[in-house]
C-alpha cells in the first residue's frame, strides 16, 4: 500500500504526531526493562560486597 | 530441603509452593525469555497489521494509526490496575508477601501505559481536533487513572515498614478499583453537561476488521511486555526485600 | 450509641481547646476564593460563573487541610491504640471521629459558603443549590478523606501525600456538587444530581468508617 519508503515515513502529513506517538512509546517501553534490569544489578553488587564484608570480618577475628 | 526436586518430579505443582519469594523466584526467571518472545511476536504482528495492512481512513487519513497504540495502552492502563488490586488484595487477605510484591511490581508499568494513552491522545487530538489536550470523558478519566498509580506509587515510596507500606497500598488500590467505576460515570456525567461540540475520541472511524485485529494484537503485545517487565521487577523486589535470607546469599549470580 | 456520643463530644472538647487549628482551615477557605478574582479579574458576568466551581475546589481543598488534624494527635500521644484496644466498635469511635471533623470543618464551610457566594454575585436560587450541594457533599468529604489520613499516619511527608491520594476520589463529589449549582442558574435539571450525592452519602457512611479502621489498625501495627 505503500508506494515509497518516503511515502510511509511522511504518513499522509501527520509524519510529527503519528512517529512522536510511536517513537515516545517505543523509547518507553525500551528504557523501563533495562531500568528493572540495572535495579537488579546493582542489589547484587551490593550483595557480593556484603558478603565480602562478612567473610572479611570473620577472617579478620579469626 | 529438596524444593526443586518437588517441582520438577510431581506433575501438578503445589501453587501455594510458588507463593513463597524463595521458589518463586527462579520460576519467574525461565518464564521472562518466554513471553519477551510472545511480546516481540505479537508487536511485530500488530504493526504489520496498523501499518501495512489496515487501509486509509477517508476522514483522519494516515494519522489515525495512532489508534493502534493509543487504545491498547489505555485498555492495559486498567486491565493492569484491576489486576494490581486483585494481588493486594490476595496479599491483604491471605497474608503472602509475594502477592503484595506482585502489585508492587505491576504498578510503575501501569502508570507508564496510563501516561502513554495520554501522550498519544494528545498527538492523535492535536491535528484531528486542533488542541493538545481536549476534556473528553475518556481522556480525563486516563489521567485520573494516572493519579490513582501515582498515589499509589508514592504511598508505597513513603512508608519505611515494607509490611504496612504492602497492606496500606492494599487498602487504597482496593478503594481506588471501587472508584473507578463511578469516577468514570460523574466525568462523562460532567463531559455531556459542559461539552460545547461533540467530541468523542471512541467516535473514530468505524472499525474495519483489519483495525480491530490491529488494535488486539498490539494490546496482547503490551499484555505480555506487562507480565514480562512485572517478572523481572518483582525479581529484583524479592531480592530487595529478601536480602537477609539465605537463599539469597546461595543465589548464582551473587556467589559467583 | 453512648459511646459515638463520647467520642464526638471528646473531640469536640479538644478542638475548643486548641481553636486555631480549625481557623485555620476556615481562613484558608476564605483567602483561597479570594485568589481567584484577583488572579483572573473582577468581570462579574465571569466569577459568577465560575462561582460554584471554585467555592467546591476551595471546600476540596481545606476539608484536607482539616483531616492533617483527625487522627495524628491522638496517634501521637497513644490514645489511638488505646481506642483500639478499648472493649468499644472501633469502627463506631472512628464514624464518631469523623462526624466530630465535619462538625468542625464541614459544617461552618457549608455556613460560610454563601458569604463568599455573595462576594461572587450569585443569586438566591444559586445559593440555596450551593448550600444544599455542600450540606450532602462535605459529610462524603471528611469520610472519604479519613482514609486517607489513616493510611498516612506518622509518615513522612504524610499531609502532602494524603492530598495526592484523596484528591482523585474526591473527584466525583466535585462533579455531582458543582454540577448541581451549574445545572441550575442554566435551568437543567438538578435531582440527578442531588440524588447522586445522596447515593454517594449513604455508601459512604456505610463503609467508610469500617475502610478507615482497617486503615488506622494497619498503621498502629
Amino acid at each position: 500500500m505503500w508506494m515509497s519508503p518516503d511515502e510511509f515515513f511522511a504518513m499522509g502529513g501527520y509524519a510529527l504526531y503519528v512517529w512522536s506517538s510511536f517513537g515516545v512509546c517505543a523509547l518507553i517501553l525500551l528504557i523501563e526493562p533495562l531500568a528493572v534490569r540495572a535495579r537488579c544489578k546493582s542489589i547484587v553488587k551490593r550483595l557480593k560486597k556484603e558478603i565480602l564484608a562478612d567473610q572479611l570480618d570473620k577472617e579478620g577475628s579469626k | 530441603m529438596s524444593q526443586k526436586n518437588t517441582l520438577s518430579n510431581k506433575r501438578f505443582m503445589n501453587w501455594f509452593r510458588l507463593s513463597s519469594p524463595m521458589t518463586f523466584y527462579p520460576v519467574a526467571g525461565k518464564l521472562i525469555p518466554f513471553f519477551w518472545v510472545l511480546a516481540f511476536l505479537f508487536g511485530v504482528a500488530g504493526l504489520w497489521v496498523s501499518f501495512f495492512v489496515a487501509p486509509i481512513d477517508a476522514v483522519q487519513g494516515q494519522g489515525y494509526r495512532i489508534i493502534f497504540i493509543h487504545v491498547p495502552t489505555s485498555w492495559m492502563s486498567m486491565f493492569i490496575y484491576l489486576v494490581m488490586a486483585g494481588w493486594a488484595g490476595l496479599g491483604l487477605v491471605f497474608n503472602t508477601r509475594l502477592s503484595s510484591m506482585m502489585a508492587q511490581a505491576l504498578a510503575p508499568i501501569g502508570a507508564w501505559m496510563a501516561f502513554m494513552s495520554l501522550w498519544t491522545g494528545a498527538f492523535w487530538g492535536k491535528p484531528m481536533w486542533g488542541a493538545w489536550w481536549v476534556w473528553d470523558a475518556r481522556l480525563t478519566s486516563e489521567l485520573i487513572l494516572l493519579f490513582l498509580y501515582l498515589g499509589f506509587i508514592a504511598l508505597q515510596a513513603s512508608i519505611d515498614n515494607p509490611r504496612r507500606a504492602d497492606k496500606a497500598g492494599a487498602v487504597l488500590v482496593l478503594v481506588g478499583v471501587v472508584n473507578v467505576p463511578v469516577i468514570y460515570f460523574s466525568v462523562k456525567w460532567w463531559n455531556t453537561l459542559h461539552q460545547g461540540a461533540s467530541i468523542s475520541m471512541t467516535k473514530a472511524p468505524a472499525m474495519a476488521q483489519t483495525m480491530l485485529w490491529g488494535m488486539l494484537l498490539m494490546a496482547l503485545a503490551l499484555w505480555m511486555y506487562s507480565i514480562a517487565v512485572a517478572l523481572m521487577r518483582v525479581q529484583a523486589i524479592i531480592l530487595e526485600r529478601e536480602s537477609h535470607a539465605d537463599w539469597v546469599r546461595q543465589l548464582g549470580e551473587v556467589k559467583s | 450509641m453512648n459511646a459515638l456520643l463520647g467520642i464526638i463530644h471528646r473531640d469536640l472538647l479538644l478542638v475548643m481547646r486548641r481553636k486555631s487549628e480549625v481557623l485555620t482551615a476556615l481562613f484558608f477557605f476564605v483567602i483561597v476564593t479570594s485568589l481567584f478574582p484577583l488572579g483572573i479579574g473582577a468581570d462579574g458576568a465571569l466569577l459568577r460563573k465560575i462561582a460554584p466551581g471554585v467555592i467546591w475546589v476551595a471546600a476540596l481543598l481545606s476539608t484536607l487541610l482539616g483531616l492533617q488534624r483527625i487522627f495524628s494527635a491522638d496517634y501521637a500521644d497513644g490514645t489511638l491504640e488505646q481506642m483500639v484496644l478499648s472493649p468499644q466498635s472501633f469502627v463506631l469511635l472512628v464514624a464518631g471521629k469523623i462526624v466530630a471533623h465535619w462538625l468542625v470543618c464541614g459544617l461552618p464551610l457549608v455556613i460560610l459558603a454563601p458569604i463568599i457566594g455573595i462576594q461572587f454575585d450569585m443569586d438566591a436560587g444559586s445559593l440555596e443549590v450551593l448550600i444544599l450541594a455542600l450540606l450532602l457533599g462535605t459529610p462524603v468529604l471528611s469520610l472519604i478523606g479519613s482514609i486517607g489520613a489513616a493510611l498516612t499516619l506518622g509518615v513522612r511527608g504524610g499531609s502532602v501525600l494524603m492530598s495526592l491520594i484523596v484528591l482523585p476520589l474526591y473527584i466525583p463529589v466535585l462533579i455531582f456538587g458543582a454540577g448541581a449549582v451549574y445545572a441550575n442558574t442554566v435551568g437543567l435539571d438538578i435531582s440527578g444530581h442531588f440524588s447522586l450525592l445522596g447515593a454517594l452519602l449513604i455508601l459512604a457512611l456505610a463503609f467508610v468508617p469500617w475502610v478507615s479502621a482497617v486503615a488506622v489498625k494497619i498503621a498502629i501495627e
